[in-house]
């Protein structure tokens, strides 16, 4: 099992700096939240880490690979990806998306009965066996996004990254999806809106703040009610979950008005 | 799950054999159709008589001969060729910019393929000849290299730039072959309205080699890359973080149907709607894993476009109908279903 190493990476995208000096090691085996605002590079981040966009300066070593400098292929078989942009309406049959998993692994290494074996068992991990000979359009949300894990796994992946993989779902989903994605004991970074959720099914939390790494830590150490106002610019209590015991971070509906807050940096 | 997975793909296969079996049918009763009836049975016997070894006894007048082996034959077949190679240039189109109006005439590939051969025939080239060909392909290939660079943006491709692109790059080829043709030798004028009109009615067996070749090498190129073609459908991020690389794979798709699309034009010239309706049909009737679609849509495409010729010579007896005007009939009222069905541009 490995993990990620970020080292003083930029990316400037046109005339916007996206991502400034980031420094973050991901630990193997750990789940990683990637946290901070709409437009603060989390997205930008994760696809430095997978390689389809190239640092401007720094590295990233995924598995101790070098992402920039390496094959696509290469980078594909240590780590596997959740995109926000995968199509809904391409009518293959959910077998046949499992599958595409397959298509970095060299030829001499696979065979049909193998591959097949291998969807069978990621759908199997992600409890979506059930769904194989349905076609991907009819999926409801909850049930794509279980098929589409099913297809990372399927990578066999080191390392895992997902891009706001709750989105759209319901609650149940969403508590169920993140639970799968603790239980699969992968390298794990992900990508998430919602602080509670992250603070109670990620190991660590990174937060992000206009292309910059603001902290990184447990939830507890992170996401204190200054940090979340300064990012955010929401005001916050941090709570303890009754149940659980862990962080859950409670949003005010008052908007601060310190001009201070407002300016963003 | 796997043993549905397995029924499924024996199912596809199936599907492509049957419909394999019907072009077969389909073909013997084309070449019997026409001015001059001949029983699809004889058409049986004067085939195997010239393409097995052995004595045949001939039951059959040399007039039947000469029309089912030297005028009907190269016709069906090119028939054939033509709706093959068409269904599968939409087939890579439509994969690659996830758009299920792409076609070879709505991407400009056809009219850049026809302005390319008006220009070497109004230079005087003769036809059917590699000038011809290779002027076709120059034009297509040009013409998918202007679309893709009007349509990329930032590196990715708008699909519904990429139509609109497309569409207005058609007109100002179309404009230039007709000046081409309105300016030129009277004498050239048949052979240059072939071209706008699209039509086999002069098929030669010579005229079929190119078309074959493209053919082959086109389909063996997408079937070994039919899994990338999968992930494409699913998106760019997607198809990427599976290592396939999008660019790469766009490229070498233009270049394919690009000569594709030439070896057709180059002796059938424009025929629409072939490229597009046949791949999207499939899709609904076998699904879109390019393992099955791909081999099922180059059967449906030759049985399609068969049929289509088979009426344009027959309807109007004894004139005919160019074939690009019969498979427009058919095709533009299921264009208008397309668009009133699926929003343009929605391609997620």
């Amino acid at each position: 099992m490995s993990g990620v190493r970020v080292e003083r990476l930029s990316v400037r995208l046109g005339q916007t700096q996206a991502l400034a000096d980031v420094d973050l090691e991901v630990r193997p085996g750990e789940v990683l939240g990637l946290l901070g605002p709409n437009g603060c590079g989390k997205s930008t981040l994760l696809r430095t880490m997978y390689g389809t966009q190239r640092p401007t300066t720094g590295s990233v070593h995924l598995d101790g690979l070098d992402v920039a400098r390496s094959p696509r292929r290469e980078v594909a078989r240590r780590c596997a990806v959740l995109t926000q942009d995968h199509a809904t309406d391409v009518e293959l049959s959910v077998m046949d998306v499992v599958l595409l998993g397959r298509i970095p692994h060299p030829a001499s290494q696979r065979s049909a009965a193998g591959d097949l074996r291998l969807a069978a068992d990621a759908l199997a991990r992600t409890d979506a066996l059930h769904l194989a000979d349905r076609a991907f359009p009819t999926l409801s949300g909850g049930e794509r996004q279980r098929v589409l894990l099913a297809r990372a796994l399927c990578q066999d992946p080191r390392v895992l990254l997902l891009d706001e993989p709750t989105n759209h779902l319901d609650v149940t989903h969403q508590l169920d999806l993140m639970r799968t994605v603790g239980s699969l004991g992968v390298t794990c970074v992900v990508a998430l809106h919602d602080l509670s959720l992250a603070a109670a099914h990620c190991h660590r939390v990174a937060l992000l703040d206009a292309g910059r790494l603001v902290a990184v830590g447990t939830p507890e150490e992170v996401l204190t009610p200054e940090r979340v106002e300064a990012t955010y610019r929401v005001a916050c209590d941090l709570l303890t979950h009754p149940r659980t015991g862990r962080p859950l971070v409670a949003l005010s509906p008052r908007v601060p008005s310190s001009p201070i807050a407002q300016e963003a940096p | 799950m796997v043993v549905a997975l397995a029924r499924r793909r024996r199912r596809g296969r199936l599907a492509v054999v049957g419909t394999a079996a019907v072009l077969g049918a389909v073909v013997l009763l084309s070449i019997g159709t026409g001015p001059v009836g001949v029983p699809p049975g004889t058409v049986a016997r004067i085939l195997a008589a010239h393409l097995l070894p052995g004595e045949h006894e001939a039951t059959w007048t040399a007039a039947q001969d000469q029309i089912v082996w030297s005028f009907r034959l190269p016709r069906v077949l090119m028939a054939v060729l033509v709706g093959a190679s068409l269904a599968v240039v939409g087939a890579l189109l439509q994969a690659i910019v996830r758009n299920p109006l792409a076609d070879p005439y709505v991407l400009g590939a056809s009219s850049g393929a026809a302005l390319g051969a008006v220009g070497a025939l109004a230079l005087g080239a003769s036809v059917p000849g590699l000038l011809v060909s290779g002027s076709a392909f120059g034009g297509a290939a040009v013409a998918g290299v202007i679309v893709y660079v009007l349509a990329s943006r930032g590196g990715r491709i708008e699909s519904l730039r990429l139509v609109l692109a497309g569409v207005a790059l058609s007109y100002l080829f179309s404009a230039a072959t007709g000046w081409i043709t309105a300016t030129a030798d009277h004498g050239r004028l048949p052979g240059l309205l072939f071209f706008l009109l699209g039509s086999i009615s002069s098929a030669t067996w010579e005229m079929l080699t190119l078309p074959a070749i493209a053919l082959v090498l086109g389909l063996a190129y997408a079937l070994r890359r039919a899994s990338h073609l999968d992930a494409a459908m699913t998106g760019d991020e997607t198809a990427a973080s599976l290592g396939v690389d999008m660019t790469r794979l766009r490229v070498e798709v233009l270049v394919v149907t690009a000569a594709m699309t030439g070896a057709v034009v180059a002796v059938a010239g424009g025929i629409g709607f072939v490229g597009m309706v046949v791949p999207h049909v499939c899709r609904l009737l076998v699904g879109a894993s390019h393992r099955v679609l791909l081999p099922f849509a180059t059967v449906a495409g030759a049985l399609l476009v068969v049929l289509v010729d088979t009426v344009a010579r027959t309807a109007a007896s004894p004139r005919e109908i160019p074939l690009g005007v019969v498979t427009a009939l058919v095709g533009a009222p299921f264009f208008l279903w397309l668009l009133r069905t699926r929003p343009v541009g929605a391609e997620r």
